[in-house]
C-alpha cells in the first residue's frame, strides 16, 4: 500500500516544488530536518499478523524498539482524568499482588507534577529523534532501572532485531554518547543522577536524551548551587 | 417595502429565539434587528476566547447574563498543548465585573482560572447563581470556599474534570447556613475529603438539589445518608464503592436507592464490586443516562445492570462490556441514543478484552435512534464500517479510535478508506467525525467530497501526502473545526486554500511537515487570522526557515493578536527580541 501511494504521488497535480521524498526521513531540504527526526510511520507500529511487521528493513534507528502506543505523547486519545483512574487501578492492582508499595503514589500528586500526563508519566524526547514519548517515573525505583527502561525504549536493548546490537548506553556514567538530562520544577535542565531518587521524581517535570557535545553546559544541582553561593559572596 | 417593524414587537418576537445560532442570523438581516437583537441577548457564546475582545462582547450585549468561554483547542484534553500556552479567564472577568455586575452565569472550558479571579466573580456579581467550570485549571480549593461563601444566591457550581490545586475539603464547610438554593453541586474531581456532617446539612437545606455528584472521597456510608437526605435527585454521581461487601450496607444503600424515584442520571461508580450492582436494580428502569466508564466490573456482571435500563439513551461504559455486554443493550436498551466506549487499558499490549467491530455492529443493528458513538477499539474493518452506515443513516457524530495507529482492516489487511467513505456517504447528516486506522489520500477525498455537514474532524496518523490536506480543504463545505497531528503532509496544501481558513473557527496541526517559513507566507496571506506556531524545540531567534514546526494553531479573530504569548509560542505580531508581552496575567 504505502509503494503504491509513492508512485501516486508524482501522479498527482501538484506543482513540482511541492513533490515530496516520501518515506523515513522526510528531507525538507538541509540536515535541520533530520535532526529534528520524523514522524511515525506505519513501520513504527507493529501490527500483529501484518505483512507490513515483515518490512522493517528502513528504520532509521536501527534496533529502535518501536513505541508502544501507550507510550506516544497523547495517545490513545483520552483525557487527563480517565488517564489517571487507568494508571491508578493498575498501581493498585499490583498493591494487592504485593508487588509494590503504592504510597508513593499520594507524593506525586497532580499539583507538584502538573505538567506530567498522568500521575508520575513524563515527557522523554531524544535529540534526533522526533518521537516524543512518555515513562512513569513512579513505575521505576532507582536511577538505573529508569536508565534501563529508557535505554530500551529508544535504543531497543532487549529483543533488538537490527544486525548490528547497539552499543550498550551507559546514560548514567558518563560514558556513552549520550546523557541523560531532566527539566526541574524550576525549568533548570540538569544532569540525572545527582540527587537522591526520591526528590528527583518530585522535581522532574520532563526528560532529555542529549548528545555529550551539547550537555557541556551543564552543570549537575549542586555545582550550580554552588556556584550560586560564590556570586553572591564575592571574595 | 413594508414599514419597519416597530423595535418593541421586535423584541417580543425576539424573547421566543433562544438559540445562538437563530439569533447570530437575526443580527445580519439589517441594522436595526442588530441593534435590538444585541440589546436583548442574555446568553452569550464565545467559541473561542481569543477571537474576540472582551471589551466588544462586554458593550455588544449590555443585558448579558450568562457567558461561556473556550478556552485551549481541542487537542489540550490529550496533553498536546503545553503548559503556559493561554486561555485566562481573568481579562474576561476583570472586564465583565466592572460593565456587566447582573452577570448570573459563567461556563468556561479549558480555561485557566486563578483564585484571584474566582474572589473576584464572588466579589462582583452579587446576583450570581452559575458556574460550571469544564477542564479548567489553575486554581485551589480556596477559590472554590470564596464562592461557596460568598454569592448568597448560588443554584450552580460545577467543577468537572478540572485539574484543582487541592488543599483539603473545608471548601465545603464555607456555604453558610443560610444558602438555600443549592440546584447542582458537582465536585467529583476533587480529591480530598469533605466533613460529611457539613454535606449533610447543606443537602437537607436544599430542596431544590437535584443534581450532586459526589467525589471518590465520599464512602459507602456517606452516599446512603446522603440519598436518604435528597430523594428527589435526578442526577446522582456516587463516590467510592468500598472494596468489601457487606450484607448490612448492601440493604441500606437498596433502601435509599429505591426511595429515589425520580433518578435518570448515574454517574461515579468508582471501584464498585459486581456483588452492589443490584443495590441499583430499583433505579435502573428509570434510567436515561448511566456513566460507567470509571467501573471497572467486567462482564458478565454488568449485565444485571444493563438489561434493566430500558429506558436508556445515553451510555458511557469501558471495554470491559464486550461484544456480549453490548448485544444485551441492543436487545434492551431501545431508546439509545449515544453510546461511548473507553479503554480499560491504554497499552495495546496489555488488552484482554473481547471487544471488536462486532460489537458496535450490533447495537448499530438494533438501536434504531443511535446518533452519537465513540467506540475505542483495538482493530475494525471496512465491512463493519458499511454495515453501520446502512442501518444508521442518521448517525450525527462519529468517532472512533482504532487504539493501534495505522492498523489496517484485520480481515482483509486493508486500509480502512472505504469503509469511512461508507459512512460520509451514508451519514448525511454527520457534523462530527474523528477517524482513525490505516488511511491513505482517498479516505479523504471521499470525506472531502461527501462530509457536508461535518463541522469538527479529528485526524491522527493518516493519509500519505499534501494530497490529504488538498481534499480536504477543497471540500467539506461546512468544516469549522480541524484538528490534525502525525500526518505527512506539508506546505503546499495548505498555502494553496489558505482562504479556507477564514471560513473556519480554527485549525490545528501538530507533528506535521509545515514548515516555518510557509508559517510565514500563511500569516501574510491571512491578515485577519491569527497563525501560531507553538513550538518548544527553538527560541524564535534561531528557528530555521524550512524547519518543520512542532505545531501550529490558526483561528480567525476580531480581537487581532493577542498580548499573553509565552515565550514558546511566535506569531508574525510578534517581535522575537522582546518576548513575552507585559500584559498582567493575574
Amino acid at each position: 500500500m504505502r509503494g503504491e501511494s509513492e508512485e501516486e504521488v508524482g501522479k498527482s497535480n501538484l506543482p513540482v516544488e511541492s513533490e515530496l521524498e516520501l518515506g523515513l526521513g522526510l528531507s525538507l531540504g538541509g540536515s535541520a530536518w533530520r535532526e529534528r527526526g520524523r514522524i511515525l510511520t506505519a513501520k513504527d507500529f507493529p501490527c500483529v499478523g501484518s505483512k507490513r511487521a515483515a518490512d522493517s528493513s528502513s528504520s532509521s534507528h536501527q534496533g529502535a524498539s518501536p513505541p508502544r502506543s501507550s507510550q506516544v505523547v497523547g495517545w490513545p486519545p483520552i483525557g487527563l482524568h480517565r488517564m489517571n483512574s487507568l494508571v491508578n487501578k493498575a498501581a493498585r492492582a499490583e498493591e494487592e499482588e504485593g508487588k509494590k508499595k503504592v504510597d508513593e503514589l499520594k507524593d506525586v500528586t497532580m499539583k507538584v507534577n502538573g505538567k506530567v500526563e498522568g500521575l508520575g508519566f513524563v515527557k522523554v524526547n531524544m535529540d534526533g529523534d522526533g518521537i516524543g514519548r512518555k515513562v512513569d517515573i513512579r513505575a521505576h525505583s532507582s536511577y538505573e532501572n529508569l536508565a534501563q527502561t529508557l535505554e530500551e525504549m529508544f535504543f531497543g536493548m532487549k529483543g533488538t532485531t537490527s544486525m548490528e546490537k547497539a552499543k550498550p548506553l551507559r546514560l548514567l556514567d558518563g560514558s556513552s554518547d549520550f546523557v541523560l538530562t531532566y527539566e526541574d520544577k524550576e525549568g533548570d535542565w540538569m544532569l540525572v543522577g545527582d540527587v537522591p531518587w526520591r526528590m528527583f521524581i518530585t522535581s522532574v517535570k520532563r526528560l532529555r536524551i542529549m548528545g555529550t557535545a551539547e550537555a557541556n553546559g551543564l552543570a549537575p544541582r549542586h555545582q550550580k548551587q554552588k556556584e550560586r553561593q560564590r556570586n553572591n559572596n564575592p571574595v | 417595502m413594508g414599514l419597519p417593524l416597530p423595535s418593541k414587537v421586535l423584541e417580543h418576537i425576539l424573547s421566543f429565539i433562544d438559540s445562538n445560532e437563530d439569533r447570530n442570523s437575526v443580527s445580519l438581516v439589517c441594522k436595526s434587528w442588530f441593534d435590538t437583537e444585541r440589546r436583548t441577548r442574555k446568553r452569550v457564546f464565545v467559541g473561542n476566547c481569543y477571537s474576540v475582545s472582551p471589551v466588544t462582547v462586554s458593550r455588544r450585549f449590555p443585558k448579558m447574563r450568562s457567558l461561556t468561554l473556550k478556552g485551549k483547542p481541542h487537542f489540550a484534553d490529550y496533553n498536546l498543548v503545553p503548559d503556559g500556552w493561554g486561555g485566562y479567564a481573568w481579562p474576561w472577568i476583570e472586564v465583565l465585573a466592572k460593565k456587566n455586575p447582573l452577570l448570573e452565569e459563567i461556563r468556561l472550558k479549558r480555561m485557566v482560572i486563578t483564585d484571584e479571579c474566582l474572589e473576584m466573580i464572588a466579589a462582583s456579581f452579587k446576583e450570581f447563581k452559575a458556574l460550571v467550570l469544564v477542564s479548567c485549571e489553575g486554581f485551589t480549593t480556596d477559590g472554590i470556599a470564596a464562592i461557596a461563601a460568598t454569592c448568597r444566591n448560588l443554584e450552580v457550581l460545577e467543577l468537572r474534570e478540572c485539574i484543582v490545586e487541592d488543599l483539603g475539603g473545608d471548601w465545603l464547610s464555607y456555604f453558610p447556613e443560610s444558602l438555600t438554593s443549592l440546584v447542582s453541586l458537582d465536585f467529583s474531581c476533587l480529591d480530598s475529603e469533605v466533613k460529611l456532617s457539613d454535606l449533610e446539612r447543606l443537602v437537607s437545606r436544599s430542596p431544590n438539589l437535584k443534581s450532586l455528584k459526589l467525589n471518590r472521597a465520599v464512602t459507602l456510608e456517606g452516599l446512603e445518608s446522603l440519598l436518604r437526605r435528597a430523594p428527589q435527585l435526578t442526577d446522582l454521581g456516587t463516590g467510592s464503592f468500598s472494596a468489601e461487601f457487606e450484607p448490612e450496607m448492601f440493604s441500606k444503600l437498596s433502601k435509599a436507592f429505591a426511595e429515589c424515584k425520580q433518578l435518570k442520571s448515574l454517574s461515579g461508580l468508582w471501584d464498585v464490586i459486581p456483588e452492589y450492582l443490584p443495590a441499583l436494580y430499583s433505579v435502573c428502569p428509570g434510567l436515561t443516562s448511566l456513566n460507567l466508564s470509571y467501573a471497572t466490573v467486567r462482564m458478565p456482571d454488568l449485565v444485571g445492570i444493563l438489561r434493566r435500563c430500558w429506558k436508556l439513551q445515553k451510555l458511557w461504559v469501558m471495554d470491559l462490556i464486550e461484544d456480549k455486554g453490548l448485544q444485551t443493550v441492543a436487545m434492551r436498551c431501545k431508546d439509545l441514543r449515544e453510546l461511548r466506549v473507553f479503554p480499560s487499558e491504554p497499552d495495546l499490549d496489555d488488552v484482554s478484552v473481547a471487544l471488536t467491530e462486532e460489537g458496535l455492529v450490533t447495537v448499530s443493528r438494533s438501536c434504531r435512534k443511535l446518533e452519537s458513538i465513540l467506540y475505542f477499539c483495538v482493530q475494525f474493518t471496512n465491512a463493519a464500517l458499511v454495515t453501520i452506515s446502512r442501518y444508521r443513516p442518521n448517525i450525527k457524530c462519529f468517532r472512533l479510535c482504532v487504539i493501534e495507529p495505522f492498523a489496517p482492516d484485520h480481515i482483509t489487511r486493508e486500509p480502512l478508506d472505504e469503509g469511512f467513505r461508507a459512512i460520509v456517504e451514508g451519514c448525511k447528516d454527520l457534523r462530527r467525525l474523528s477517524v482513525s486506522g490505516l488511511l491513505t489520500d482517498k479516505a479523504f477525498e471521499y470525506i472531502g467530497k461527501h462530509a457536508k455537514k461535518v463541522r469538527m474532524l479529528s485526524i491522527a496518523f493518516a493519509g500519505d501526502s499534501d494530497l490529504m490536506l488538498h481534499h480536504l480543504l477543497s471540500g467539506c463545505e461546512g468544516l469549522k473545526k480541524l484538528e490534525i497531528r502525525d500526518c505527512p503532509f506539508g506546505d503546499s496544501a495548505l498555502l494553496e486554500h489558505a482562504a479556507k481558513l477564514e471560513t473556519m473557527r480554527s485549525l490545528w496541526m501538530s507533528s506535521c511537515f509545515v514548515s516555518f517559513g510557509a508559517c510565514k507566507v500563511l500569516s501574510q496571506k491571512l491578515p485577519k487570522l491569527n497563525v501560531e506556531v507553538i513550538d518548544e524545540m527553538y527560541p524564535p531567534e534561531s528557528r530555521p526557515e524550512n524547519s518543520p514546526v512542532e505545531r501550529i494553531y490558526i483561528y480567525r479573530t476580531l480581537a487581532g493578536p493577542r498580548l499573553d504569548m509565552p515565550e514558546f509560542v511566535w506569531t508574525i505580531h510578534k517581535n522575537p527580541e522582546v518576548g513575552v508581552s507585559n500584559l498582567a496575567i493575574k
